[in-house]
């Protein structure tokens, strides 16, 4: 008994080292409360050839929230923030919608593609505009993000003219509503990005000049990286990624919205980021951590309907999970509990890392 | 010689202190001169100018809070949900519960500041940034206010009513007992930070942390301070919200910290920290007040174009901020 327990014990401590063991464990206690407490939760089913399931479902509502927290990751990682990514959601499912409207046949595959494109040339153009500010003019990220996130919504009211667009175009509700090979269309294009970004950044040496920059933008600079228009680029990819989730979100509700589309998932994302292990001081991101911390965050979100608890208390969970998992990750905090449980003598106690101090934009 | 020189630089560098502000003045004058060309009523009616301190003192409360949290270099996005809860918690002493509004008015408070030392004491303690603390705030403060109820609650206590409808005469105009709340409070806040040892305390920690703790600063107090009197600042403004708008609602208050962010920023405090005025937060306050009455005044731009020139405005006066640092360099 004690020998196996021994055995066990260094790879159980090795796991809840790993930075995104508590996200997977609170993920998992989530899941398997799900599956014990809600009958058919765990069921997966495959109808006219489409995947059904609440398990499924989890994935489709949450791929815009995937997206947009892949965007973000990277921005974090270079120790800067965009809050604009809702607004810039806002804008392009507004640009896409009226431009689809405005064709004589919505179902015209051609009309949609334009419309696509259309939208995230746009979304570029708004990353450009954020990557211009911080990278360029030098303004803390927090703030040069904050007027695009102010005017942002003004501008896709002026894209609808204050109404709300609805359409009918079939190619279009592919990409929030489809399937495509019984999958969800949304879910596939949020993987490929997802693994293209992988791909990119860690088979290449591009994830590490990125966490260069945000551990350091100077160092980085006079060490022959070019940080300035890293920054840019990453600044243009969230705002794609914000367009293609804002894409998403429109052709779900085949409607857009200006001021109710992604409307607070600046702050899903940033919190998908944050439990995903990604440190708002920068210099560090994992990919892998975001999805899994935006699953869990759209897994509480499930959670609350399936269990009845009232809806509008979502917040209220979230707030908790926030607090939980932003605790645990301190590591003040876990200093401050091993002291209370070991009492070491303060000189044993070991050097932390000098954490950065202040706002992490 | 040297006394003239050190004169000249002191003045050099408490003019370039006052930039900002001067800017947001001139940008106030600008729109007033041009709502004066426009609008008979700017230059006959006196009213209309008040009525931008009235239908804003709330924003004007907690932009004074946000201000004493941007000088430590930190920031509050829990405002908007503290207004938020603050008029749901009334309603439901007052409507509910029958509390006497002498009780009411006090537990408010204490609600509001108890949840910004709070938050005050994780960001300290625990190391965590403001940003997330606060945001974990926001969602803790509008979850609350649903879980009281969904619903709006109406406020019908005579204290409510009276603090909302009453006019107090000075000669031909009239004011609201919440612009005179507010003014007080701008008053004193304006003498802690430029006369007290907190007020010394919370530059000192803007313009370095560090150097702050090594002077032997308290820090922590001064940090923990600062976000409990955002906490108050909300909880007061939540209690002017539901003088104005006599009901508890989920609903007020959203975007506020964005507002308040925003007026900070066109008051012309670094959002570095370490340097700003409350004087510069009243300015950027009435410089968004006198937006929204110039866009109501005009009749025939949609409500959105608030929002585009408030951005328009927070990118000009960021820029400046960019440029007043390049030029100390």
């Amino acid at each position: 008994m004690n020998a196996q327990l021994a055995r066990w014990q260094p790879i159980l401590r090795t796991a809840a080292r790993h930075r995104l063991f508590w996200p997977a464990a609170l993920l998992a206690v989530l899941l398997s409360g799900n599956i014990l407490f809600t009958p058919h939760f765990a069921e997966i089913e495959v109808r006219d050839g489409h995947l059904y399931g609440t398990i499924v479902d989890i994935f489709r509502f949450g791929a815009p929230l995937i997206m947009v927290a892949i965007g973000m990751t990277l921005v974090i990682a270079t120790r800067g923030i965009d809050l604009s990514v809702g607004a810039v959601v806002a804008i392009c499912g507004a640009l896409a919608c009226l431009w689809v409207s405005k064709q004589p046949d919505q179902n015209s595959v051609g009309g949609v593609l334009v419309a696509v494109a259309l939208a995230l040339a746009l979304a570029l153009a708004l990353g450009l505009w954020n990557g211009i500010l911080v990278a360029g003019i030098g303004i803390q990220p927090i703030i040069a993000t904050l007027i695009l996130m102010v005017g942002g919504r003004g501008l896709a009211q002026l894209i609808t003219d204050g109404q709300i667009i609805t359409i009918n175009s079939e190619p279009y509700e592919l990409i929030g509503s489809g399937y495509l090979f019984t999958l969800p269309f949304n879910v596939l294009v949020a993987a490929a990005f997802a693994v293209a970004t992988v791909a990119l950044l860690r088979g290449t040496a591009l994830g590490m000049l990125i966490e260069s920059v945000g551990g350091n933008a100077e160092a980085s600079r006079l060490a022959g990286i070019m940080s300035r228009r890293l920054t840019l680029m990453v600044y243009m990819f969230c705002a794609l990624c914000a367009g293609v989730a804002g894409l998403m979100a429109s052709s779900n509700v085949h409607a857009a919205d200006g001021n109710n589309a992604g409307l607070f998932i600046e702050l899903d994302a940033i919190l998908a980021v944050v439990i995903g292990g990604t440190s708002l001081a920068g210099g560090r991101f994992s990919i892998g951590g975001t999805i899994l911390g935006a699953l869990l965050i759209q897994t509480l979100t499930t959670t609350i309907y399936t269990v009845g608890v009232p809806p509008e208390t979502a917040l209220l969970w979230k707030a908790l999970v926030v607090t939980i998992v932003c605790l645990i990750q301190s590591p003040a905090f876990r200093a401050r509990i091993a002291g209370v449980r070991r009492r070491p003598p303060p000189s044993a106690a070991p050097v932390e890392e000098q954490p950065k101090v202040g706002v992490p934009a | 010689m040297t006394t003239i020189e050190a004169v000249r630089a002191r003045l050099g560098a408490s003019s370039q202190r006052y930039i900002p502000v001067l800017a947001t003045l001139i940008v106030l004058v600008i729109m007033y001169g041009y709502g004066a060309s426009q609008y008979e009523a700017f230059t006959v009616d006196a009213q209309v100018i008040l009525n931008v301190f009235i239908d804003n003192a709330f924003l004007m409360v907690v932009a004074v809070g946000m201000t004493f949290v941007i000088l430590t270099g930190g920031i509050d996005l829990s405002v908007g949900a503290v207004v938020a809860l603050s008029t749901m918690l009334s309603a439901v002493m007052l409507q509910d519960l029958h509390w006497p509004a002498y009780v009411t008015v006090p537990a408010v408070l204490a609600v509001g500041s108890t949840l910004g030392f709070a938050m005050g004491a994780v960001i300290h303690y625990f190391d965590i940034q403001p940003f997330i603390v606060t945001l974990a705030g926001l969602f803790f403060a509008r979850g609350l206010c649903y879980a009281i109820s969904t619903d709006a609650i109406p406020i019908t206590d005579p204290f409510w009513v009276w603090m909302g409808q009453t006019q107090l005469r000075v000669g031909t105009m009239h004011v609201s007992p919440s612009e005179i709340i507010c003014l007080v409070l701008v008053l004193v806040a304006a003498f802690v930070l430029a006369y007290t040892r907190l007020g010394r305390n919370t530059y000192a920690i803007g313009g370095n942390q560090q150097s702050a703790l090594l002077m032997g600063l308290p820090v922590a107090r001064t940090r923990i301070t600062v976000y409990t009197i955002s906490g108050f600042c909300s909880a007061l403004g939540g209690l002017l919200f539901s003088f104005y708008l006599p009901s508890g609602d989920s609903l007020h208050g959203i975007g506020m910290e964005l507002d308040a962010i925003a007026a900070v920023v066109i008051g012309g405090t670094l959002l570095t920290g370490g340097s700003g005025y409350v004087l510069g937060t009243v300015l950027g306050v009435l410089v968004l007040g006198l937006i929204q009455t110039l866009i109501r005044f005009d009749g025939t731009l949609s409500s959105w174009w608030t929002r585009m020139v408030i951005a328009i405005l927070l990118f000009a006066f960021i820029v400046l901020q960019r440029v007043i640092v390049w030029m100390r360099r």
